[in-house]
């Protein structure tokens, strides 16, 4: 796994070549694995593994976003009807459903099942393009959201289910802290191995030519719609995957946890981690989860929101990409010594991202 | 509407046909089959008036939301917020002076100011992003959000207007026939028939502004070619931030108007924000036209899924949108 956490940075360091490793990517890979071994059981779960959790969320919303140009508030909505399947499908203490599915059979079908709400939704949205989606994502999220509180027959309206237990395997009850701090590592980094490797497939790159001109590429004779709705579905299995996650953190799962809070905090995390690069949304998760445990030792508790809100404001007015934009905009000034490609042409367009054979063969 | 008619004469005599079997519902007594089938006609007549206002308000909030994306292509998803501010300064001006008026007129007027400060200081230095812009909305009615919260509270308020807006009038509408023969009479409260009116009114005097106006006819141009319009000479700037402060004003507006129908709290924002988005994506972005019919199904839609089938009253909702999105991705009145 290092070694292709490794390359995944190595695109974020400016090029393919191993030379130009960063000796910082190894640091924070040996750093994630070495983390529990070091750090009190609050830190593991909580800080931890609740961040890798929202930041594969936000990594869904961020590869919609980042290759697709196109902007879903509903991913969390995703997440939590997956969550809300996993209690459905397998048990809680409720008493209202609870199929009683083994593991087995109940987290592939409620990942699947996610993941298709996610490619019908994209079906709806696709319909429209760029500031028209935010719309009709958002209204989609709230209408689900309001569905789940309203209907008692399957999801048990307001109160939701409750005492939702990951399996015991291996001899290793997974909801321990450190064996689910590894699980939500081992999820995280996967989807961003994944959606690395996706940027540069056949795929991802006729997703990223339509994200720069629809048009051209429906001339070309690519299904646009079709190319959109995939990007849907995939990133639907990175989000739904992400709920089962998160359906075992809390054990419950309610109308809440799909709410219109939770769907802005998914768009601040990506946005404010940043757009352009997998890792973005997840140094976005760490900083919302740290600020959102801290703050009350800065400021009111009842206050964190307007933090949150200014944060996320300033890094829109001023720095577009995030702290990822922030990044690449000093780095220029901190390698002197180094014979530096201008950064801002990278900040511009993903195209220096890729070999250029790689997007001629596509083409 | 000639053109209407000629041009889809099919879905002009069903509307015709629709309207008019309204019409009979409303106004004849109903035989028993009927009250077998539907229900009581009180509840009908009632649900109808409800649906019909509630449209009304919808439209006050969704024509400012629609006016600001028609020109400035900005989706100000801080439109709930002003809603809600709106409200709660109305509220408190009225409290404080005892006149509900007074109230409503700040209350538009504050909001109207605010709109173009946001206007002129944030959404002037990014021009042309509209990804930018709208995330910028989103980040305003978080901190917007919060800080009404720690101002007002999360308590319930509910206006107190004019004594005369109090109260319910006899509709020349019978409900039933008695075995005596007196007719009974549906009663309705005057408010809602108020904010009815006022919602007519300010229609039309959109309407008039856009028609009739210079700085209408300049804000039609903006639509339809901005850059065409600075070319001649008009200054592009000064009408955006009428535009905006016309539409956040509305919204003010909307809030007080809405604020006294129903009550203000916390999440009202979230709620009319809501109901402006789906307005507008049924109705047609950027077209008051199309506000105003978005706004009449949605209310109708709503209070009709709340009379007669109570649990799924939103997703009934969400299933007009979805029919319309499939149908006319554009909007009922979209141009594009």
């Amino acid at each position: 796994m290092a070694a292709e956490r490794r390359r995944g940075h190595g695109i974020f360091s400016g090029g393919v070549r191993w030379s130009d490793l960063h000796p910082a990517t190894v640091v924070a890979v040996v750093f994630l694995l070495a983390y529990p071994s070091f750090s009190s059981d609050f830190f593991t779960v909580q800080i931890g593994a609740y961040s890798l959790i929202l930041g594969t969320i936000a990594l869904s919303l961020m590869m919609l976003a980042g290759y697709g140009g196109i902007v879903s508030l509903a991913q969390l909505t995703v997440a939590g009807f997956t969550a809300y399947l996993v209690a459905i499908l397998g048990d809680n203490s409720v008493g209202v459903m609870g199929l009683g599915w083994p593991w087995w059979l109940t987290v592939p079908v409620s990942i699947l099942g996610g993941a298709v709400l996610g490619a019908l939704i994209g079906a709806i949205a696709v319909r429209t393009e760029g500031i028209y989606t935010i719309m009709i994502t958002l209204a989609i999220a709230v209408v689900l959201f309001f569905f789940v509180r309203q209907n008692y027959v399957i999801f048990n309206g307001w109160t939701g289910f409750a005492g939702i237990e990951p399996p015991t395997l291996l001899g290793v009850y997974w909801r321990d802290p450190v064996p689910f701090y590894y699980l939500s590592l081992l999820v995280a980094g996967f989807f961003f191995c994944a959606v690395v490797y996706l940027s540069r497939s056949t795929f991802g790159l006729g997703l990223q030519a339509i994200r720069d001109n629809p048009r051209r590429m429906r001339a070309l004779g690519f299904d646009v719609a079709l190319h959109r709705i995939f990007a849907f579905f995939l990133a639907g299995l990175v989000s739904a995957t992400a709920g089962v996650l998160l359906v075992w953190f809390y054990g419950r799962v309610s109308p809440g946890t799909m709410g219109v809070e939770g769907t802005i905090d998914i768009l601040v995390i990506a946005v404010v981690g940043g757009l352009r690069h997998p890792i973005g949304p997840f140094l976005g998760a760490i900083g919302f989860v740290l600020l959102e445990n801290f703050a009350i030792d800065l400021i009111d508790r009842e206050r964190f929101n307007t933090v949150i809100g200014l944060v996320f404001l300033a890094i829109v007015l001023f720095s577009p990409d995030g702290v990822l934009g922030l990044w690449n905009r000093i780095r220029p000034r901190l390698r002197f010594d180094r014979n530096v490609r201008p950064a801002s042409g990278r900040a511009e367009t993903d195209a220096g991202d890729h070999p250029a054979g790689v997007r001629e063969s596509t083409s | 509407m000639r053109q209407f008619i000629e041009r889809h004469t099919f879905w002009a005599i069903v509307l015709v046909l629709l309207v008019a079997v309204f019409v009979w519902l409303i106004f004849a007594v109903w035989p028993p089959w009927l009250v077998d089938a539907l229900g009581r006609k009180k509840t009908f007549v009632n649900t109808l008036f409800n649906g019909v206002t509630l449209g009304g308000l919808y439209f006050l909030v969704a024509s400012g939301f629609t006016l600001v994306f028609g020109l400035m292509r900005n989706v100000n998803l801080a439109h709930g917020s002003m809603y809600l501010l709106g409200a709660y300064i109305g509220y408190d001006v009225a409290e404080a002076s005892g006149s509900w008026f007074l109230g409503l007129a700040v209350a538009f007027l504050a909001i109207a100011l605010s709109g173009a400060l946001l206007q002129i200081l944030v959404f002037r230095r990014m021009e042309g992003d509209d990804l930018r812009q709208t995330l910028v909305t989103i980040g305003l009615s978080i901190v917007a959000a919060d800080l009404m919260l720690a101002i007002w509270s999360g308590v319930t308020y509910q206006f107190s207007p004019p004594e005369w807006l109090f109260g319910a009038t006899k509709l020349p509408i019978v409900s039933v026939v008695k075995s005596s023969g007196a007719a009974v009479y549906i009663k309705y409260p005057i408010y809602r028939l108020t904010v009815l009116l006022v919602a007519v009114a300010i229609g039309i005097a959109l309407w008039l502004f856009l028609n009739r106006t210079r700085i209408g006819m300049m804000i039609r141009a903006g639509v339809n070619d901005r850059e065409m319009l600075s070319a001649s000479g008009v200054n592009v700037q000064l009408v955006f931030a009428v535009v905006f402060a016309l539409g956040a004003g509305l919204a003010g507006f909307a809030g007080v108007v809405g604020g006294t129908a129903l009550s203000i709290s916390p999440g009202e924002d979230i709620r009319y924000l809501l109901a402006s988005l789906v307005v507008v994506i049924v109705g047609g972005l950027g077209s008051v036209t199309g506000a105003a019919i978005g706004a009449l199904i949605i209310g109708l839609a709503e209070q009709f899924g709340l009379a007669y089938f109570p649990t799924y009253g939103v997703v009934l909702t969400f299933l007009i949108m979805v029919f319309v999105l499939a149908v006319r991705p554009q909007g009922i009145m979209g141009g594009r």
